[in-house]
């Protein structure tokens, strides 16, 4: 029986590799310096590459990261220090609800409220859209680190005459700093290769384009269309979009895990 | 659990009572923002899908009509095969994660253990396109020639595997399906297996328990209800996942318990048609989003409760969700 465990354990890891493997054996050939410079190639047409959607995933994810960072880590450090009340119960209930939300219902919701009033798709309101996605993560892991850290710095703060808000943000972030930024950074990686919501939102744009009002490509979005299209050139793009893809998101994901070694969150 | 400071803060007001006063109205107002989302959520759906309400009625939720032309919307197929492919994949991933959990918190060796665990969780952090990708270029073909033929030759004539296999079918959405929930259920249920008491495994051992028995016999009873609550909340994911289903699916609006069938999913409906819907169609594809909405939350609600209550008593617990 214990062999069972061991073969359970050998699938489970079986797609992951089998996954890697295709996306470098697929991907790494059309991987080249055109692959980062220019834009995707007419339909049938071969060459070309993804900056557009390399410029796209970084402006749209960038404006997801500054919207939804400085919201969901206040909101953390509220649950942390003023989590008593019976708001703040409400507060923490419907983060667990919205972060268990699917990601598609984020994109009919940013539609409505912010698409349809402007007139058009945007690379803005697809950042929204990833905001709102990022929100509640951001907030329940910041108000775990900030809990984390231990109650006697507080007291002896507050002993030598700080003011509540300074021991809050000299202290008690300050020692959960590394943490929080774990956390957001596990967010951001999270929300960059996200599809569904950004359909409705940034929609996509085979051009280059760096005007965040205008409909906008990301990584994602290209990988879908040109998945699933018909050309075995726009194939090749997409799994060495796909592969750029992964990159980034280990990348963010090391970059968290980098966060919390360097400095001990802990105290 | 609240960090009072009893009543420190009150006494040295006098130094900061004003930049308190804001620092505390800042922060209130940003946490605000989560609870104004959600109304804007809901009531947004709401009003949005209300114009189909009203017209299908409770018939929306069976009916399997969906004609545009026509005017007449029923979400009977995509939330049958919201419901099936979700099932699906928990039939293949339960196991596998149960599995590997007991293998990681019962008998790996320390130094494994660690590693082993995350590359399970990487697999979380693949992009749903991703996956979506490799489904159509690798899983598909893999099960066109090598696994289908064999499968149907033997079980071709049961319910489940008859028909003609082109490709996307529900089979290849469940299979991407199991393979993306599974590091969601596993990494809570090691959490909750780890919050078993050792007591639990000593006791069992000293009755003259293998280490196997001590597992089944003492350690899985113990953690049941955290481990339904593992399972619980990859059904959440999976009911929720858009775009690998979307892309391997077949986004038919058909009813077919076959596996090999395509069919459609609710999330993948509002992925495919959204942009392009107007009036009615668009009043019932955010009706979709609504029964999909009430139905994650009520799942999710459902994990997090039997979670809790196995481990309740370990920050552990509330982290791995």
């Amino acid at each position: 029986m214990t062999g069972l465990t061991v073969l359970a354990a050998l699938l489970a890891l079986l797609p992951l590799f089998a996954i890697f493997a295709d996306l470098v054996a697929k991907g790494a050939s059309s991987v080249n310096w055109d692959f980062f410079v220019q834009n995707p190639p007419t339909a049938g047409a071969t060459g070309g590459g993804v900056a557009n959607a390399i410029m796209g995933t970084l402006l749209v994810v960038g404006v997801a990261a500054l919207v939804g960072l400085p919201v969901g880590i206040g909101a953390g450090v509220y649950l942390a220090e003023y989590g008593g009340s019976p708001f703040a119960t409400i507060v923490r209930f419907l983060a667990d609800v919205l972060n268990g939300t699917p990601s598609v219902i984020a994109g009919i919701f940013v539609w409505t409220w912010v698409v349809r009033p402007m007139g058009h798709f945007s690379g803005l309101s697809g950042g929204i859209a990833l905001a709102v996605l990022m929100l509640p993560m951001v907030t329940r892991t910041t108000e775990e680190m900030v809990r984390l850290v231990p109650h006697s710095l507080r007291e002896a703060a507050l002993a030598l005459g700080y003011p509540r808000w300074r021991t809050t943000l000299q202290i008690m972030v300050r020692a959960a700093w590394p943490g929080i930024l774990t956390g957001g950074l596990v967010a951001v990686a999270r929300i960059a290769g996200e599809t569904a919501p950004l359909l409705f939102t940034a929609l996509g744009n085979l051009n280059f384009k760096t005007n965040l009002l205008q409909p906008m490509q990301t990584l994602s979005l290209q990988i879908y269309v040109f998945a699933t299209s018909p050309f075995a050139a726009w194939h090749r793009l997409a799994w060495g979009a796909a592969l750029v893809l992964m990159a980034m998101v280990l990348a963010v994901g090391m970059a968290a895990r980098y966060a919390t070694r360097s400095r001990v969150g802990r105290g | 659990m609240p960090q009072s400071d009893g009543g420190l803060a009150r006494n040295v007001r006098g130094r900061g009572g004003r930049g308190d006063t804001a620092f505390r109205v800042t922060l209130t107002a940003l946490a605000a923002i989560i609870p104004l989302l959600f109304v804007a959520l809901v009531g947004q759906l709401l009003w949005s899908a209300w114009p189909a309400i009203r017209a299908f009625g409770a018939r929306f939720l069976f009916s399997s009509t969906w004609d545009p032309v026509a005017g007449i919307y029923g979400a009977g197929p995509m939330i049958f095969g919201t419901l099936y492919s979700s099932v699906i994949a928990l039939v293949l991933a339960v196991p596998l994660a149960i599995g590997v959990s007991i293998f990681l918190t019962e008998f790996a060796p320390v130094w494994l253990r660690r590693p082993v665990g995350t590359l399970v969780e990487l697999l979380a952090a693949i992009p749903s396109v991703v996956y979506g990708l490799w489904g159509i270029f690798v899983l598909i073909p893999l099960l066109r020639t090598y696994v289908l033929p064999p499968l149907q030759a033997v079980l071709g004539w049961t319910p489940l595997f008859s028909g003609t296999f082109f490709g996307n079918s529900m089979l290849a959405a469940g299979i991407l399906l199991a393979v993306m929930i599974l590091p969601y259920i596993s990494s809570v249920s090691r959490e909750v297996l780890a919050a078993v008491p050792p007591s639990q495994r000593e006791a069992a051992l000293a009755l003259g328990a293998t280490r196997w028995e001590a597992v089944w016999s003492a350690v899985l009873p113990y953690a049941r209800s955290g481990l339904i609550g593992a399972v619980v909340l990859g059904l959440g994911r999976a009911l929720g996942e858009t775009m690998a289903v979307v892309m391997v699916i077949g986004n038919r609006h058909d009813l077919s318990l076959s596996l090999v069938d395509p069919g459609y999913t609710m999330a993948a409906i509002i992925a495919n048609e959204f942009n392009e819907a107007t009036g009615l169609q668009r009043a019932a594809l955010f009706e979709i989003g609504l029964v999909l909405f009430g139905v994650t939350v009520a799942v999710n609600a459902l994990a997090r409760l039997l979670v809790w209550r196995v481990a309740r008593d370990s920050a552990a617990g509330s982290a791995a969700l």
